[in-house]
C-alpha cells in the first residue's frame, strides 16, 4: 500500500524530528505503516491483519495516524503523532507557562516566552516543544539557532508553530 | 446617643438627678419594642370583647384543633418537625399537615407567634389579617367614635368571609409551601374569579376534591397559574397515596390519574404519550421526583485515562488549575465529579494532552460490567462519540484489538479525535451500520452495544425529547435496537477462551427498547443473562402491564437520575452460549439433527433424506425448515466462499449433509468444536431423545453464518464444486 516515494518521504520528515527510527521493531510486536485515503496510519501487525476485513471505503482509522500526503505529494505530520515521536526527539523547546496557552492557540513562540532549548539545534531544525512541566505540547520548526536565540530581542520569532494539541478541539474535523 | 445597647446597665429610678439624666438606648427602645410573649394588659372593653370571642369560636376551635394532634395548650409553643416532603411523610395525618403548613407559613413569613394566632384565628373562621387583640387595642386607641362603626364593619366583613372563608381557612391549610402572602393573593384570585374550580379542591380539610368536567373545560379557557397547578399536583398525589383514606366519595382513582397526567403534561411541558409511559414505570410519588430531576443537570464527570496518567495527579494537575473536585463515588476508580472550575474543563491542557475525558457517570457503567480482558477483541458497534471505546481501551492497556464502530460517520470524526487524544493505538474505526457487523467481520470475544434510542434518561441534556418522542418514534428504535441486538449477539464468538459476552445498554427508562428487546433476544438466541457486576441501581422489571419476561432479567440494572443522580440507563450483560442460531421454536430430532443451523437452502433438500431416516420426524417440522429457508433468503455468498475449505473438509469427515454445515465460519475454534460435534450427532443418528440432540445442539458446531455453509454442505454434497453462478444454482437449489 505504502509505495517506496512515499516511504521515503515520511522517512525524511520523521528523521528532522528523530534521531532513528525505533518504532518499526518493538518488544510487543512488529508495527508497521501503512497509506490509505492519503493518510499514514501507524499500526501493530496483529491489527492489521484484522483490518482488512473491513472494506475500504468503509475504514475510517486504523490505530494512529501520523500524518497526510498533501496533494503535492508532500508529508504533513500530525499533532497525532505526538505520543510516539516525543520520547525520541533530539531537540526540545521548553515554552513558559505564561506563552504556554499562545502556543495552543496556534501561535509562534517568541523569545519572551521560551524557557529553555537544547544545545546545538541549527536553524530550521525540527523541534518538540514542551510545557514547564514535561508535557509535550506540539511540533515546531526553530526558527534561529540556539546561540542566536540568546542574543535576539524578546519579541522575535525563536520556533515555528507547526502543530500543537489545541488541534483536537480546533480542528477536529480535519483529523480525518 | 453614644451609649451601647447593654441590657445589664441598670436604669436609676426615683426623683434624684440621675434619674433626670438621659437613659442609654436600650431604655429607650425599651419603650417602643413591645414585648410579644408577655400577655397584654386589656382594658375593660376589650376584657369583655375577648371573652365574647372565645365564646364564638370555642367549638369550631376545638374540632380543628383535635385534628392537629396537639392539646390547645401546647400548639402555641410546641411546634412538630419540619418535614422535607410533605408528600412522604403524609402517611401522618392531615391534621398534622395542616399544622406544619402553619409552621412552615411561620418560618417562612417569620411572623413567629403572631402568625400562630392569626392561623388559629383563621380556623376560628376570623379573618385572614385578624390581629384580634391589637384592634381591640387599635380601637380603644383611636377613640370611641370609631368603636361602633369599626366593629359593625368587622362583623360585616366576617360574616362575607365565613361562608368562603372556611374554604379560604382550608385553603391555607393546605396550600403549606405557598407564602402566605401569595395565599392571600390566591384567595383573593379563588374569591372573584376561580371560585368554583379552586374552591372545588380544596372544600375539606382533608380531602383534595376534583374540579368538575365543567370545571376543567373551563380550565382549559383560563390561564392557570403554575403554582396553582403545581399545588393541585402535590395535592393530587397525596391522595393517591392514601387513596382509601383521601379519596372523595365516588370519584374514581382514574379520574384522579387523568387530572394528575393533565397537570404534569402542563406543568412539567411534556406530551400525553411520555407522561402516559412514565406512569406506568414510576409510582406517583417517585414520578414527581423523576420530572424534578430531569429539569436539572446532572454533574459534570471525567474519566482519568490511565493510559497516560493516575486520577491522584490529575486530581492535583486539575486543583491547582482552580477546579474544584471529588472522587466520583465508592465504584468507580477512575471517575471525578466536578463542582464548579474557573477554566473549561473541556480545554485545559490536561484535557488536551488526553489525560482525561468528558464522560457521563452513566457512560462508565456498561464498560465496567463488560470488563475487556488484556489480549482480547472486542466491538463496539456503536461508539461515537467516543468515551467507552477509549474506557475500553485503557482496561485492556492498549492490547489486543478493538472494533468502533458507527453508522453516522460526522460523529465518527469524534471518535477519531477522541482516540488520538488519549493514545489509543489498538483500535481500527469503521463506518458499518451495525446490522452488517456479523457478516463484515465476526468472533469477537466481547461486543458492546450501546443502541441508539429515544433518549428518555437523559432528558435533562435534551429536553426536546419530552415533546418530540412519540408511540411510533419508540417502536422504532425498539424495532432497530432488536435488530442490532441480533446481530451483535451474532458477532460474539461463543467459545471464546476468555469471552463470550454482550452488554446491551440504552440511555433510556422505557420498557420497551429496554427489557423486552433483552427477552427477544433470549428467545431468539442461545443466550442467558449474566449478573452485570454493578451492584448498585435498581434491578430490571420482569413484568409490566401486560408482559411478561424472562425471570433473568432481574440481573440487568436500571438507573435513573433521581436516585442514582445519574443519567438514565439500562445495563444488561449477555453471555453467548453457543454459536448455534436456533430456529423457530421447535425441538424435535430432525431438526436438531438435521440442521444445528438455522435456515439454508440446502438444509431443506438434506434434511428430507434425513427425515425420512428418522421416523419421528413430522411435516410440521419440515413446514418449519421452510421456513426457515424463507427467512433467510438474503444471506450473502462471501461466507459461503470463505467457508469452503472448512466446509470440505468437514463434508468428508460427515456423514450426512448436515454435519456439513457445522463448517466452520472462521477460525480455527469451530473445527475444533465440529469434531466433537459430529461424534454427537452419529450418537443422534441411532436415535436419542430429541432432549439430547437439542443439548448437543447446543454444544454443537459453531458457526455464525449458518445459512452460507448449509448452502454450501448442500452444494458440495451434490456438486463438490462452486461454479461461477453460484447464486443461481443457489436459488434453483432453494427452489427445490
Amino acid at each position: 500500500m505504502l509505495t517506496c516515494f512515499g516511504k521515503k518521504n515520511i522517512r525524511l520528515t520523521i528523521l528532522t524530528y528523530t534521531l532513528k527510527i525505533l518504532l518499526i521493531d518493538r518488544p510487543d510486536g512488529t508495527y508497521c505503516f501503512r497509506l490509505h485515503n492519503d493518510r499514514v496510519y501507524y499500526m501493530s501487525e496483529r491489527i492489521l491483519k484484522l483490518a482488512t476485513n473491513i472494506s475500504r471505503d468503509k475504514l475510517v482509522s486504523v490505530g494512529t495516524c501520523f500524518g497526510k500526503f498533501t496533494k503535492t505529494q508532500k508529508f504533513r505530520l500530525h499533532i497525532t503523532a505526538l505520543d510516539f515521536l516525543a520520547p525520541y526527539a533530539k531537540f526540545k523547546v521548553w515554552v513558559k507557562p505564561g506563552s504556554e496557552q499562545s502556543f495552543l492557540y496556534g501561535n509562534h513562540i517568541m523569545k519572551s516566552g521560551l524557557g529553555r532549548i537544547t544545545e546545538n539545534t541549527a536553524q530550521y531544525q525540527g523541534v518538540v516543544v514542551y510545557s514547564m512541566a514535561d508535557v509535550p505540547l506540539g511540533f515546531g520548526v526553530a526558527a534561529k539557532t540556539t546561540q542566536e536565540c540568546r542574543m535576539v530581542d524578546p519579541m522575535s520569532i525563536v520556533v515555528f508553530h507547526q502543530a500543537d494539541i489545541g488541534e483536537y478541539i480546533r480542528s477536529e474535523d480535519t483529523l480525518t | 446617643m453614644g451609649r451601647k445597647l447593654d441590657p445589664t446597665v441598670k436604669v436609676k429610678r426615683g426623683p434624684g438627678r440621675k434619674a433626670r439624666k438621659q437613659k442609654g438606648a436600650e431604655t429607650e427602645l425599651s419603650k417602643f419594642l413591645v414585648d410579644d410573649d408577655g400577655p397584654k394588659k386589656l382594658s375593660s372593653r376589650s376584657r369583655k370583647r375577648a371573652i365574647k370571642r372565645a365564646q364564638v369560636t370555642k367549638e369550631p376551635k376545638q374540632e380543628e384543633k383535635s385534628k392537629k394532634g396537639f392539646s390547645d395548650e401546647n400548639s402555641k409553643w410546641l411546634k412538630p418537625t419540619q418535614r422535607k416532603r410533605k408528600i412522604e411523610q403524609s402517611e401522618e395525618d392531615e391534621d398534622s399537615d395542616s399544622q406544619w403548613e402553619e409552621e412552615d407559613d411561620d418560618d417562612e413569613e417569620g411572623f413567629g407567634k403572631k402568625e400562630m394566632e392569626e392561623e388559629e384565628d383563621d380556623d376560628d373562621e376570623d379573618m385572614v389579617d385578624d390581629y384580634g387583640a391589637d384592634e381591640g387595642d387599635e380601637q380603644d386607641s383611636d377613640g370611641e367614635e370609631l368603636l361602633p362603626i369599626e366593629r359593625a364593619a368587622r362583623k360585616q366583613k366576617k360574616q362575607i368571609r365565613k361562608k368562603p372563608g372556611s374554604d379560604d381557612d382550608e385553603d391555607e391549610e393546605e396550600e403549606d409551601d405557598d407564602d402566605e402572602e401569595d395565599e392571600k393573593d390566591d384567595l383573593k384570585e379563588d374569591e372573584e374569579e376561580e371560585e368554583d374550580t379552586v374552591q372545588a379542591n380544596f372544600d375539606e380539610t382533608e380531602t383534595f376534591k376534583l374540579p368538575a368536567a365543567a370545571d376543567r373545560a373551563k380550565e382549559g379557557l383560563l390561564q392557570m397559574d403554575l403554582q396553582t397547578i403545581h399545588q393541585r399536583i402535590r395535592d393530587n398525589v397525596d391522595v393517591l397515596s392514601h387513596f382509601s383514606e383521601k379519596r372523595e366519595e365516588g370519584k374514581e382513582r382514574s379520574e384522579y390519574l387523568s387530572l394528575l397526567r393533565s397537570d404534569l403534561c402542563t406543568y412539567y411541558s411534556y406530551n400525553e404519550f411520555l407522561i402516559s409511559k412514565l406512569m406506568d414505570i414510576f409510582p406517583v410519588s417517585e414520578l414527581i421526583d423523576f420530572l424534578e430531576a430531569n429539569e436539572i443537570q446532572r454533574p459534570v464527570t471525567i474519566r482519568t485515562n490511565t493510559l497516560k496518567t493516575r486520577r491522584r495527579d490529575l486530581a492535583q494537575a486539575l486543583i491547582n488549575r482552580g477546579v474544584n473536585l471529588d472522587p466520583l463515588g465508592k465504584w468507580s476508580k477512575v471517575g471525578l465529579v466536578i463542582y464548579d472550575s474557573s477554566v473549561p474543563i473541556g480545554a485545559t491542557p490536561e484535557y488536551l494532552s488526553g489525560q482525561y475525558m468528558l464522560q457521563g457517570a452513566s457512560s462508565f457503567l456498561p464498560v465496567m460490567a463488560l470488563s475487556p480482558q488484556e489480549g482480547e477483541s472486542v466491538l463496539d458497534m456503536s461508539a461515537a462519540p467516543g468515551g467507552k471505546t477509549t474506557y475500553m481501551a485503557q482496561l485492556m492497556r492498549n492490547t489486543g484489538m478493538i472494533v468502533a464502530n458507527d453508522a453516522n460517520a460526522d460523529r465518527l470524526k469524534s471518535v477519531v479525535g477522541n482516540i488520538h487524544r488519549l493514545g489509543v493505538t489498538n483500535a481500527v474505526i469503521c463506518n458499518y451500520d451495525g446490522r452488517q457487523f456479523p457478516k463484515v467481520m465476526g468472533g469477537f470475544d466481547r461486543v458492546l452495544l450501546d443502541a441508539p434510542c429515544s433518549g428518555t434518561g437523559v432528558i435533562s441534556k435534551d429536553p426536546g425529547v419530552k415533546t418530540g418522542k412519540d408511540e411510533a418514534d419508540v417502536l422504532r428504535s425498539a424495532h432497530l435496537q432488536k435488530e442490532l441486538i441480533l446481530s451483535a449477539i451474532d458477532s460474539v464468538n461463543a467459545d471464546s477462551p476468555t469471552g463470550g459476552y454482550l452488554v446491551y445498554c440504552t440511555c433510556s427508562i422505557m420498557v420497551e427498547e429496554n427489557e423486552w428487546v433483552v427477552d427477544y433476544a433470549l428467545k431468539k438466541r442461545n443466550v442467558k443473562l449474566v449478573p452485570t457486576g454493578l451492584d448498585f441501581g435498581k434491578e430490571g422489571f420482569i413484568r409490566f402491564k401486560e408482559r411478561r419476561f424472562h425471570p433473568s432479567l432481574k440481573l440487568s440494572r436500571r438507573f435513573y437520575p433521581h436516585s442514582q443522580n445519574m443519567d438514565g440507563f439500562f445495563v444488561a450483560k449477555l453471555k453467548k452460549l453457543s454459536n448455534t442460531i436456533p430456529t423457530a421454536p421447535r425441538e424435535t430430532e430432525d431438526e436438531v439433527e438435521s440442521t444445528k443451523t438455522e435456515t439454508a437452502a440446502s438444509s431443506e433438500q438434506i434434511q428430507k433424506p434425513e427425515s425420512k431416516q428418522q421416523k419421528p420426524a413430522s411435516t410440521p417440522e419440515k413446514s418449519n425448515m421452510g421456513k426457515k429457508q424463507k427467512l433467510k433468503p438474503e444471506k450473502s455468498e462471501t461466507p459461503i466462499i470463505t467457508k469452503k475449505a472448512g466446509v470440505k473438509s468437514e463434508n468428508k469427515k460427515s456423514d450426512g449433509p448436515k454435519k456439513a454445515k457445522i463448517a466452520k465460519l472462521d477460525g480455527e475454534t469451530s473445527k475444533k468444536s465440529a469434531k466433537p460435534n459430529k461424534k454427537q450427532k452419529v450418537k443422534e443418528l441411532n436415535g436419542d431423545s430429541t432432549k439430547e440432540v437439542v443439548i448437543e445442539k447446543k454444544k454443537g458446531s459453531q458457526f455464525e453464518k449458518n445459512n452460507k455453509t448449509k448452502r454450501k454442505n448442500l452444494l458440495k454434497k451434490n456438486k463438490n464444486r462452486m461454479g461461477k453462478n453460484k447464486f443461481k444454482k443457489l436459488k434453483n437449489m432453494v427452489g427445490q
